[in-house]
């Protein structure tokens, strides 16, 4: 059993780390106060080959393992979590699905440009009327000649201003539930898509999340992805490399708390000496660190056993469950640790906690992980 | 023989520039505790004048290798007469200011030599009979000490203002010895000099720094500290925070993930001196700090700490020292 | 255009250093080695040089069996070949030494010029540059922030006191790079896993017809002796004015007597 990173590992860790540390870290907080689109810094992730990490070289990505992609991602979200969450849609939950169930047509057409990161991809799956039930969704898809026509309304779309292409799940068969849904390949310029209402949220605030309204859409027959009727499983298939991606973007907000906290303990003075040596902050930053390596650790584990080919659907929501808990608390301790001015938008532990929320619910909320979880020993 | 101490000069426009000055200091306090002669080693064309100053700052000899091909400087017309002549000769040191030319210089010389070289020397002294100098290294979060390995000559490059620079004896003269040598044409040709005005003298090589922090409450605010930098000649820098929050861009940034600086003063104005800064200006000879909050971790590493409130005392500070200057 | 970097891989020291009680050295644990900044912008340097004149690129680093990673950078950033000479044999060398081996190195490569850093951010010492020039016995310019290359001839910027020195050195030379000379790029993905399969070739002081003794500690000729923490800054005085004005004449007062820069 080998804990050490391979070579090309710690490169990719040490290039993201770089890039993060440059370019990201040092506009971070304003992104976030002018809810701004990281337009710059995605191109450079594109150039970087961090939009497409696990694409396949043939179709433009890097051609690198999910292993990679976790350790990238935890490297731009301590530094974002908004444009961690922006890599993250594009890579797990749009370039993935193509890879895995799109036609040789289908790849050709949307890999390289998403894995450049010169366009981007969202997912479109929840609806006002169907979150953790997804499969109750009720957008629908007829045939007409050699066109879907899509009918519905989706919310709570990452990336959907700026994307170019959505993957839409919509019910093409008359039977309720999962095995009616198909999925598509919907582009921003077909008729009758268009982006609603961008959420104000808590947090994430330099990325868009938003409603995106299906009224008559017309999309072509060779839109779709996977076979009719398996738009279900290409979700679920997806969520497990979405999931693996956020707890990878947990650990790197609880990361980016810890690192904060550690710097703020040893020069803030009270009652004398420096907090840092206080037990009740000690204990603090040694729950904090220890649930990180664990979150950490889980993550790998799973991006690993999803490099072998092999199902990892339980250690992904393990993942997501731990590492989006980890970065709520680890969070949570941030703002305590700097006392009043964690609650100071001059300091970035308070952004941690507005970003670490979203992580215990997209996705798959924490109690979705606990019935995964759950099922796959009591079934 | 003796334990002869040379010191290559820095000059230029005919005048003798400060740093060879200091290097003649220590370098008296090395040749004189060891029986060894001072001697100043003159590189130029038409160096008349200079030979006198060498001796009143304390030279006892003065060689003066006067060319027109050593008018300005290239490293192998350099490299060939200084390597001949200690060579020839033998020093036991040989102090090289860290000048531009005198970075470029010793290397080349110590390896045609196979001579010991030290950079970046900010101490000097001799343990039994060996020669030490002591260093800054890991971007001056370690100091080294090294020793010179066998007879010598040692070559040392000497940071400025290191050293005192040696008192003028009006009068003294040293004995001058006009060296007879023609240098090899240098492959490299020396195009143009172009002198800049920097209108923002560079962090890094800046005297004097005024440094805002988070406790300039925002951009705007930078104004006051370019005023009093505009009066002191001085540089412009921040900690993270003001970076951060996009008050001035990254390159002002002092610390950790910005630069290293190693000014004679750092003013920091509302700078509370957290571990990340200070490593970036550790290195400053003197830190001036003001903050109102007493308990600010800058004021631990402070030579003069103000309690008070910046808004109110910066361009206070700025007319005492318009004031100041212009009485002087 | 062929163009060889000498590289260097130094620990991170944006981390914490800190040095080891009996003060033989620096602690090694939990260090982040890296390939020196200032070799990064050396082979950034060659790469466009590669850019615009064609040719090859190839790095070369002498150093311990981990710095073979600091070459497997800089050919993810894009070099195409890399040389390291591994010899536990050359621990301890000096300056002097390493120059000698690399100059050795660059005895079996085609090149018309050579560029490294202007110094390693670990001993800061910028030495090896101008030493490995002499060894070649080739022109030098050092600390340069541009370069330009015509017709075999190079001009080069450097930043000297007051400005800046034009200089026109016929290739090959040695040049120093400051790190004002360019930005570098990132190693991409996609380069680092065309780096994985670009072979390094390793070498030992025997290969190069070396031996410890040319070139090893025994040649040194200076050695280090010990390493210190930068002296702890004593307190100075923290005064509570009793107004604005008194603050700044305290101020002023300290700058123009005690550090003297009125």
């Amino acid at each position: 059993m080998e804990f050490a990173l391979t070579e090309e590992h710690r490169l990719v860790q040490q290039t993201a780390r770089e890039f993060a540390t440059r370019e990201i870290l040092p506009v971070a907080s304003q992104l976030d106060a002018e809810h701004r689109f990281p337009t710059e810094i995605v191109r450079g992730l594109g150039e970087l080959g961090l939009m497409g990490v696990t694409v396949p070289e043939e179709y433009g990505g890097a051609g690198m393992d999910h292993v990679a992609y976790v350790l990238a991602m935890e490297e731009v979200a301590r530094a974002c979590a908004s444009t961690a969450a922006i890599m993250s849609v594009n890579n797990s939950l749009v370039c993935d699905p193509i890879l895995r169930y799109g036609t040789e047509e289908q790849k050709r057409r949307y890999l390289p440009v998403l894995a450049s990161g010169r366009e981007l991809g969202c997912y479109c799956l929840t609806e006002p009327q169907a979150g953790s039930d997804a499969a109750s969704l009720q957008t629908t898809a007829r045939l007409d000649g050699d066109r879907w026509v899509l009918n519905g309304t989706k919310v709570f779309v990452t990336n959907a201003r700026e994307a170019w292409v959505f993957i839409v799940y919509a019910r093409t068969e008359e039977v309720p539930g999962a095995r009616g849904i198909s999925a598509f390949l919907v582009e921003r310029d077909y008729p009758g898509i268009t982006v609603g209402k961008v959420e104000r949220k808590m947090g994430l605030l330099a990325s868009s999340t938003c409603e995106v309204l299906l009224e008559d859409c017309r999309v072509p027959r060779e839109n779709l992805l996977g076979a009719r009727g398996e738009g279900f499983k290409v979700a679920l298939s997806t969520l497990d490399g979405g999931r693996i991606g956020i707890a990878a973007q947990a650990v790197g907000i609880a990361r980016a708390a810890l690192e904060e906290s550690v710097a703020y303990a040893k020069e803030r003075r009270q009652f004398g000496r420096s907090i840092a040596e206080f037990q009740a902050i000690q204990w603090k930053i040694a729950d904090m660190a220890t649930r990180i390596e664990a979150a950490r650790l889980l993550a790998l584990r799973a991006a690993w056993l999803r490099d072998q080919g092999k199902r990892c659907t339980v250690e992904a929501s393990m993942a997501k469950l731990f590492a989006s808990e980890t970065a709520m608390f680890a969070a949570h301790q941030g703002v305590q640790i700097f006392g009043g001015y964690g609650y100071i938008k001059d300091y970035p532990v308070e952004r941690y906690f507005r970003d670490a929320k979203i992580t215990e619910i997209y996705e798959g909320t924490s109690e979705i992980q606990r019935m995964v979880i759950a099922r796959n020993l009591l079934a | 023989m003796g334990r002869d101490v040379w010191v290559v000069a820095d000059h230029a426009a005919g005048s003798v520039r400060r740093i060879t000055l200091e290097l003649l200091g220590k370098g008296r306090e090395l040749a004189d505790s060891h029986r060894g002669k001072l001697v100043a080693l003159g590189l130029g064309h038409g160096l008349e004048g200079l030979a006198q100053v060498l001796g009143e700052y304390g030279a006892d000899v003065v060689l003066w290798a006067d060319h027109p091909s050593l008018a300005s400087y290239t490293t192998e017309a350099y490299a060939e007469v200084v390597s001949s002549l200690v060579r020839e000769r033998t020093p036991w040191l040989v102090l090289i200011p860290s000048t531009a030319w005198g970075r470029d210089l010793a290397p080349r010389v110590a390896a045609r030599l196979g001579a010991g070289v030290v950079t970046d020397v900010e101490a000097l002294w001799v343990e039994d009979g060996q020669v030490l100098a002591r260093r800054p290294m890991y971007t001056r979060k370690v100091m080294g000490t090294v020793r010179y390995v066998g007879e010598g000559p040692h070559l040392a490059v000497v940071l400025p203002k290191v050293f005192a620079p040696a008192a003028r004896h009006e009068g003294r003269t040293a004995e001058v010895e006009r060296v007879a040598l023609q240098p090899a044409p240098p492959r490299t040709k020396l195009v143009e000099t172009r002198s800049v005005q920097r209108e923002r003298a560079s962090l890094t090589e800046a005297e004097v720094i005024v440094s805002g922090g988070r406790g300039l409450r925002g951009p705007e605010n930078f104004a006051l500290l370019d005023a009093l930098a505009a009066e002191l000649g001085a540089a412009v820098g921040s900690s993270r925070p003001p970076v951060d929050s996009g008050w001035v861009p990254h390159d002002y940034e002092i610390g950790q993930t910005g630069k290293t600086v190693s000014p004679t003063v750092y003013i920091a104005v509302g700078i509370s001196g957290a571990p990340q800064h200070l490593a970036g200006m550790s290195g400053s000879k003197y830190i001036v700090a003001i903050n109102k909050d007493p308990n600010a971790p800058i004021f631990q590493v402070a030579s003069l700490g103000v309690v008070g409130d910046l808004f109110q005392i910066v361009p206070k500070l700025t007319e005492e020292v318009r004031r100041r200057k212009a009485q002087a | 255009m062929d163009v060889v970097v000498c590289v260097k891989q130094v620990p991170d020291t944006e981390q914490p250093i800190r040095v080891r009680p009996d003060g033989s050295g620096i602690e090694e644990q939990g260090l982040n080695w890296i390939l020196n900044y200032y070799d990064e912008h050396a082979v950034e340097e060659a790469l466009r040089v590669r850019e615009k004149h064609g040719g090859t690129v190839t790095v070369v680093c002498v150093g311990p069996a981990r710095a073979s990673e600091a070459l497997r950078t800089a050919l993810a950033m894009g070099a195409d070949e890399a040389v390291h000479v591994a010899d536990p044999a050359l621990e301890g060398a000096d300056h002097l030494g390493v120059a000698r081996v690399l100059a050795r190195v660059l005895g079996q490569l085609r090149y018309d010029l050579v560029l490294c850093g202007r110094l390693a951010t670990d001993d800061n010492a910028s030495v090896v540059g101008g030493a490995l020039a002499e060894y070649l016995g080739l022109p030098q310019a050092t600390a340069i922030s541009k370069l330009d290359i015509q017709d075999g001839l190079a001009t080069v910027e450097r930043e000297v006191e007051g400005g800046v020195e034009v200089l026109q050195v016929p290739l090959p030379a040695v040049f120093t790079v400051e790190r004002t000379i360019n930005e570098p790029r990132y190693p991409t993905l996609p380069g680092i896993m065309k780096a994985k399969r670009k072979e390094i070739r390793t070498l030992t002081l025997a290969d190069l017809g070396l031996s410890p003794q040319e070139v090893g500690p025994e040649a040194a000729r200076v050695r280090y002796v010990r390493f210190e923490p930068p002296p702890r800054r004593e307190a100075g005085r923290v005064v509570t004015p009793d107004s604005p004005e008194e603050g700044a004449r305290l101020i002023a007062e300290f700058l123009q007597e005690t550090a003297k820069v009125l």
